[in-house]
């Protein structure tokens, strides 16, 4: 066992203890877990809300698609933004509606807005769909680390299983009350790895940011922008619209608007998230920097990027470091969307008429943890998609939520009750068939303008859906929801 | 809608733009290809703007 893997075993093993430390305090049920007792203000708002930014998408995803794919990776800096200027006008009538109808779920929000039980069984299996790739990416991410730090002693396969047994593990033991403090840890780690290499690799191996960007230019002339056909402008545009959209669509993302104090918090937050998206900047440079120091990496393989060349530039021990840094920025997000996932699983899709704080709920939400996991590395061992890849497949999932939602804040809803479920499973639908046939826009319309060809196929589930919705809400019955 | 909610429409739709109207390398500013740039200026023209929307939101009601 070398220096890094010490280090990482130890800050895992901390991690887990604050954990348990945690759990000796207050014991809280299901639903004052859910919405933490809508207790939290501005500060602890940032930290969930931030929390969510740094996954290991952020870590490995965006300096593996920096090195694979040059300036289709800037999408990553840019979507967050469109994202907060919108949260600025749609959480608080979330919040507000939430608040006053006591909703700690993203299915309870649909089901009372639209007064349909089966629409809130449908966005709970919608929900938990979209978090398998992206709890998957995670366990992918986690592999990665464990085995790049071992330098080749440990296997992936035997490393992946390593990491969801600790997903797992951190989950039994700590639940949520571990969650918050190991995520203030791992946001001030990550900060600062993602700082501190983003600025050491491109000086020490380039002799700077700007000389390492012209080198770039001169090797791979084009790398540096959007090409004209394939990951183009109008790629980028809908890419950035659909993960803008889908950003607080994710049940853990939507349930976190419910654990604000008040509507100013979101108000707050959408003037300071903003400037912490800049820290994907330095992510990215070090992709920049792997890619003239590192090169080789093809496909997948692309998300080894950053930790192929810290091990070329470091000791064992700041190699440890990153990837201690890594395998938090795994664990938390890893660990709610894992808790998410199994909640939601058996409160909204098994019982959905029992109280939350049932305790037959409460043990099925423990049981299904291990099921969700299991699941979720069967598809980790099958399939051959990159962390970008598999993070746009979980959002093209769940911005299927996004037409109805919105429909539903409006002052008189324009969708029915019925329009709004065809609308998410005839988009749903769109999104497995195309991700399972591997399908784009150019496959299916060939003779369609280039610039339509090239959007992101999420994009383009959603206007089958929002068609779908409008066409069947014509002819249903409209129905008078409740404002 | 107020005026000051179309002024938080500009950031966003900067951005959603970035492929047609700054899909250049050059001029690199501070050594950053111009994309990048144009992008990375952006967000933090988000975070002024927010900031702006907000202090405008929140100004006592005029007599």
């Amino acid at each position: 066992m070398n220096a890094a893997l010490v280090i990482i075993a130890g800050v895992f093993l901390f991690a887990l203890g604050l954990g348990v430390r945690a759990r000796g305090g207050k014991q809280m049920n299901l639903s004052e877990w859910a919405v933490a007792g809508r207790s939290f203000g501005a500060w602890l708002m940032f930290l969930l809300m931030a929390g969510e930014i740094y996954t290991t998408f952020t870590f490995l995803g965006a300096s593996g698609w920096a090195y694979g794919r040059g300036a289709p990776a800037f999408y990553i800096l840019a979507y967050g933004a469109v994202a907060f200027v919108a949260s600025y006008w749609l959480a608080p009538p979330i919040w507000q509606y939430a608040r006053d109808h006591g909703l700690v779920s993203q299915p309870d929000f649909f089901r009372h807005k639209y007064g349909s039980r089966a629409l809130g069984i449908l966005v709970a299996l919608v929900g938990v769909v979209a978090m398998v790739p992206y709890l998957v990416l995670q366990f992918k991410g986690l592999g990665i680390i464990v085995s790049e730090a071992s330098y080749g002693t440990i296997s992936p396969a035997v490393a992946i299983w390593l990491g969801a047994i600790g997903v797992v593990l951190y989950v039994v033991v700590s639940g949520i009350h571990g969650s918050a403090w190991t995520a203030v840890v791992k946001d001030i780690l990550i900060l600062g790895v993602a700082v501190f290499l983003g600025l050491y690799l491109p000086f020490k191996l380039h002799g700077g940011i700007g000389p390492m960007f012209e080198a770039i230019e001169a090797q791979r002339p084009g790398f540096l922008t959007l090409p004209a056909r394939g990951q183009s402008a109008s790629w980028f545009m809908s890419t950035v619209a659909l993960t803008a959209i889908g950003f607080y669509m994710w049940p853990h993302s939507f349930g976190s608007i419910f654990s604000a104090k008040g509507a100013d918090a979101f108000r707050k937050n959408a003037i300071v998230l903003p400037l912490y998206q800049l820290v994907m900047l330095f992510v990215m440079f070090v992709g920049f920097a792997a890619l003239l120091s590192v090169p080789g990496l093809t496909g997948t393989d692309a998300d080894l990027a950053l930790l192929r060349v810290s091990l070329l530039s470091f000791d064992p021990w700041v190699v440890g470091v990153i990837g201690a840094a890594g395998v938090l920025t795994a664990l938390v997000p890893g660990s709610m969307i894992l808790m998410s996932a199994s909640t939601i699983l058996a409160k909204n899709v098994l019982y959905p008429e029992r109280s939350t704080d049932d305790p037959q709920v409460a043990r099925a939400a423990k049981l299904a943890v291990p099921v969700v996991a299991a699941l979720s590395l069967w598809f980790t061992f099958r399939g051959g998609d990159s962390i970008v890849a598999l993070l746009l497949m979980g959002y093209a999932f769940v911005t299927q939520l996004a037409p109805s939602l919105l429909c539903s804040l409006l002052p008189r809803n324009p969708l029915s009750r019925t329009g709004a479920i065809a609308g998410i499973i005839a988009g749903e639908i769109t999104v497995a068939w195309t991700s399972l046939t591997k399908a784009s826009v150019a496959s299916l319309l060939p003779s369609a303008p280039g610039w339509f060809q090239d959007l992101n196929i999420g994009f383009a589930a959603l206007l089958v859906n929002i068609a779908v919705a409008a066409i069947v809400s014509r002819f249903s019955r409209p129905r008078q929801v409740s404002a | 809608m107020k005026a000051r909610h179309l002024l938080a429409l500009l950031p966003p739709t900067a951005l959603l733009a970035s492929g047609w109207v700054a899909n250049r390398v050059e001029p690199m500013v501070l050594g950053l290809p111009f994309l990048l740039v144009w992008i990375a200026g952006w967000v933090v023209a988000t975070s002024l703007v927010m900031w702006f929307v907000y202090h405008l939101d929140h100004r006592p009601p005029s007599a």
